[in-house]
């Protein structure tokens, strides 16, 4: 990957945080939160995502965000009411937004063009409000006049601005305090307008402090640039575009109230202090010098293309004077500006390079433990300084551990914040009112686990509103409010993450399921049930209540596909529901997919690992409950059913016979897809929690086996996969000779 | 030891039973003894399972029984050559390491026919120092899978 690429990723990951921060500022905006600070920060963050899509020449993305930037711009200054209407096409607009972005990145083929052309209008209609374009009202506005022209035709810009050019433009440019802060340079400015024409640049440091009142970090020089060329104001404008909310600007054609270009060095000097005059007290540089500080380089020298008036004191830009010149001076009146609030401060970092961190970490830990096992079979005391620093070492080592993990942590809010769009879209699909309410955004949990919950929790939400809530008119005869509410909440349970998803809507149809799970043969219609029971079949492979299959949830995939990626994460989910009350669906995870809650076992010498989540029960087969089919297989009585018996030992090829199973115990499991059977091992020998290590980082898959980890003793264990030896080992037989492989 | 010159390599020699073998010294990380490792389900017989190696999940494979060799039960004598192997690090089970021997690519002479089509393989040519054969080895076919893409 290229430099530049490299940059246009980051400017990606920032998109993505920006969108974030747009689609919390909307959902504050939508909550009545209309302050002038909210809407601030919604224009921000379009802004942004339009400053960064023009470096890197991403069009139609630029031009999206311009209209949805002219329309925020209206309304943070007043003009515009951010009134319930303009909230909703906000809202609209910036899923739009996100299509453009994921277009640019080529995660979507494209975007829909006649959604985002009907979002410009509306937009546009918006901004304009029906009346004449918005002149310019005072000075002080910077913003007084967009020009719609630029973005409104979607392929030819310039070609189709409808006034005559004017034969010049002034230009009255006032950098604030803030884009230097950002790093911008006047100079480049000035430049780049040069590249337009012939330009004549004249400053103004009449607002400059004396030195002893001099705050270096306020913007206190404005210049006055006449551009002697016929071209667009928008051509003009474009130059200032990345400054055009740190700065004061001002933009009137020449000619028009002026004589022209030509009379403009006479025009200047009607203005006071226009052109520098050499006068002591305005001559920074000379007093920086005086003043033991260097005198930074002028900006002037790098326009080449200026007409220079008279201009004896060099050009101070100031913030290169905060940097370069710490003279007493300023340092004392530093305190007078105003201080950046503070932020917090973040990095990138490669989520490799922190993978590799914990693995290295869980490694100490092992190392740790056993150099302890070790030095406490040496038989030192307890009491000797080796064993006491060991001591030291593993408190030591713990922290570490758990601020690693806790860096790769992440709060849940990066799902929960997808989905307010996906219930927009969803409700308006479905007619329905609907309002999300998020609970426990900042619930934090591992990120290979955060990323695996969006599409579990997309899929319920949906459920919810599609067949949880009811239709606005059910919902006021039935007394409730027209619009439904669905909450998204998430919270830590006894070391796991718990997500709630409930509905205040009509609650499970309890008969309409027994009655459909007995028409698709799922149950016998005489089945005795339990209401909680019956909620359940709903995870039922191959059930779907929804009378019409909808667009939205019913695709013949349900609950069941639900509960087996929610398995596959070693989660379990369940339902609780009252009639006419609603429904609530509570999914619980691990916090992280790098450790597994495990059952250490015994088979054949070997010790094994069988995941704790498929285990249902273990019991020790009694002679009595142990039957063979067809004299061969062996099945064990288990609660009135029979389940295969199955002997992982031999299965595995651990050993060569069967072992007798009254001398082992055996451990009923349920595979994802609800099969359940007993695996015969030697012994159990506990619980604990394992790292997963994956064998196929420098093996390959073996059958049987899910992963490995490392015990305390330093050896590995195998990770048994319950499903596959469940379902396909046991039906094949061993191989009898492996040996010569090739 | 001759110095080093361009077509030059240094290569790691080891024993399985009286042969002498050798890889490129370049593609071994390291060299550690013996310990038991948790055998794998179903493997081939020359996997002799897998061990922990500071954390990470490393195969062990019997060289001598992947070439074909007889070879005995490993004992604490015996020596495991972690080496890069495609991107992946395998143990490789040896008897001993003996020697590290400088050699340029000139002095390697093709595999006669004499060999098995087992030993052809994976041996690469031989050549001969002080009277001793010794075949280079080529580690890319070790691993089964690699085996079974290039089949």
């Amino acid at each position: 990957m290229d430099a530049f690429e490299a940059i246009k990723v980051t400017f990606f990951q920032e998109c993505d945080e920006l969108l974030a921060d747009l689609e919390a500022k909307l959902m504050l905006l939508e909550q009545g939160q209309t302050d002038l600070e909210t809407i601030n920060a919604v224009f921000r963050a379009v802004h942004s995502v339009k400053g960064g899509a023009g470096a890197f020449g991403l069009e139609a993305l630029v031009r999206f965000a311009h209209v949805f930037e002219t329309l925020m711009d209206e309304l943070r200054a007043g003009r515009k009411p951010c009134d319930t209407v303009t909230i909703k096409t906000l809202l609209r607009a910036s899923d739009v937004l996100a299509d453009h972005i994921q277009a640019a990145q080529g995660l979507i083929p494209q975007v829909d063009e006649g959604r985002s052309a009907a979002l410009v209008v509306e937009l546009e209609m918006l901004t304009h409000g029906g009346e004449a374009p918005p002149v310019v009202e005072d000075e002080d506005d910077d913003f007084g006049f967009m020009p719609m022209a630029f973005d409104m035709p979607l392929d030819e810009p310039a070609a189709t601005t409808p006034e005559t050019p004017a034969v010049g433009w002034r230009v009255v440019f006032k950098p604030l305090g803030r884009m230097y802060a950002n790093a911008n340079e006047t100079g480049l400015l000035l430049r780049e307008l040069g590249r337009l024409g012939p330009i004549t640049v004249a400053l103004d440091d009449g607002e400059v402090d004396p030195l002893d009142a001099l705050s270096v970090e306020d913007g206190c020089l404005t210049w006055t640039i006449d551009l002697d060329a016929a071209v667009d104001e928008a051509a003009v404008r474009e130059v200032f575009d990345f400054v055009e909310s740190d700065c004061e600007l001002t933009i009137t054609p020449l000619g028009a109230n002026m004589g022209g270009a030509s009379d403009m060095s006479t025009t200047f000097e009607d203005e006071p202090a226009a052109i520098l005059p050499a006068s002591d007290d305005l001559d920074i540089a000379a007093l920086l010098a005086k003043a033991g500080g260097a005198v930074v380089e002028t900006p002037s020298e790098a326009i080449p293309f200026a007409v220079f008036e008279p201009e004896p004191a060099p050009v101070v830009a100031p913030p290169p004077v905060a940097a370069a010149a710490p003279t007493p001076a300023p340092a004392a009146a530093a305190p007078a500006s105003a201080p950046v609030a503070p932020a917090p401060v973040t990095i990138r970092v490669d989520l490799d390079r922190v993978d590799r961190l914990i693995n290295v970490v869980g490694e100490l830990v092992i190392q740790q433990a056993m150099l302890s096992q070790r030095v406490l079979e040496s038989g030192l005391a307890r009491s000797s300084g080796i064993a006491l620093g060991l001591e030291d070492l593993e408190l030591l080592t713990r922290e570490i551990q758990d601020s690693v993990m806790a860096i790769r942590a992440q709060p849940v809010k990066s799902v929960f914040q997808r989905m307010p769009r996906l219930v927009r879209e969803v409700a308006d699909m479905v007619s329905k009112q609907v309002r999300l309410v998020t609970v426990g955004e900042d619930t934090e949990v591992d990120k290979t686990v955060v990323e695996r919950l969006a599409e579990p929790i997309t899929h319920m939400l949906r459920n919810a509103i599609d067949h949880g809530l009811e239709k606005p008119d059910e919902r006021i005869a039935a007394g409730k409010s027209a619009e439904g509410t669905v909450r998204l909440a998430a919270l830590h349970r006894s070391g796991r993450i718990v997500i709630e998803i409930s509905d205040d809507g009509r609650g499970i149809n309890r008969e309409r399921v027994k009655k459909i799970a007995i028409d698709k043969g799922l149950i016998a219609a005489d089945a005795p049930l339990t209401d909680e029971q019956i909620d359940n079949l709903i995870f039922a492979p191959g059930f779907s209540t929804a009378a019409v299959v909808s667009d939205i949830s019913g695709r013949g995939v349900g609950m069941d596909v639900v509960k087996r990626s929610i398995q596959a994460l070693g989660g379990r989910i369940s339902i609780s529901s009252v009639p006419g009350k609603g429904s609530t669906f509570t999914l619980s995870l691990p916090l992280t997919l790098a450790v597994l809650d495990g059952m250490v076992v015994a088979a054949a010498e070997q010790t094994l690992i069988a995941p704790l989540p498929a285990i249902v029960e273990s019991l020790t087969p009694q002679a009595a409950d142990l039957h063979f089919v067809g004299g061969v297989d062996p099945v064990i009585r288990f609660r009135e059913r029979f389940l295969p018996l199955i002997d992982v030992a031999l299965i595995m090829g651990f050993r060569e016979r069967p072992m007798n199973p009254t001398d082992g115990v055996a451990v009923v499991v349920e595979t994802e897809s609800g099969q359940q059977a007993a695996l015969l091992f030697d012994a159990i020998q506990g619980q604990r929690q394992v790292v997963i290590k994956s064998l196929e980082t420098n093996y390959q898959q073996v059958e049987g086996v899910a992963a490995a980890t490392i015990l305390g003793d330093g050896r590995v264990a195998l990770i048994l996969d319950v499903d596959v030896i469940v379902t396909d080992m046991r039906r094949k037989s061993i191989r009898p000779d492996f040996k010569l492989a090739s | 030891m001759t110095e080093a010159k361009d077509l030059q390599s240094e290569l790691i020699a080891f024993r399985i039973g009286s042969q002498e073998f050798c890889v490129d010294i370049m593609s071994v990380r390291e060299i550690r003894g013996w310990t038991p490792a948790t055998p794998l389900p179903r493997s081939p017989g020359y996997m002799k399972g897998v061990i922990n190696l500071r954390g990470t999940v490393l195969p062990i494979i019997d060289l001598g029984a992947r070439f074909g060799l007889t070879t005995s039960e490993p004992t604490a004598r015996h020596v495991i050559m972690v080496a890069h192997v495609g991107g992946r690090m395998v143990g490789l089970l040896v008897d001993a390491v003996s020697d590290i021997l400088q050699m340029s690519e000139a002095s390697v002479q093709p595999t006669p026919d004499v060999a098995s089509d087992q030993v052809k393989t994976f041996v690469k040519g031989i050549f001969s120092i002080d009277g001793r054969m010794i075949s280079l080895i080529e580690l890319d076919y070790i691993l089964p899978q690699v085996e079974a893409e290039a089949a």
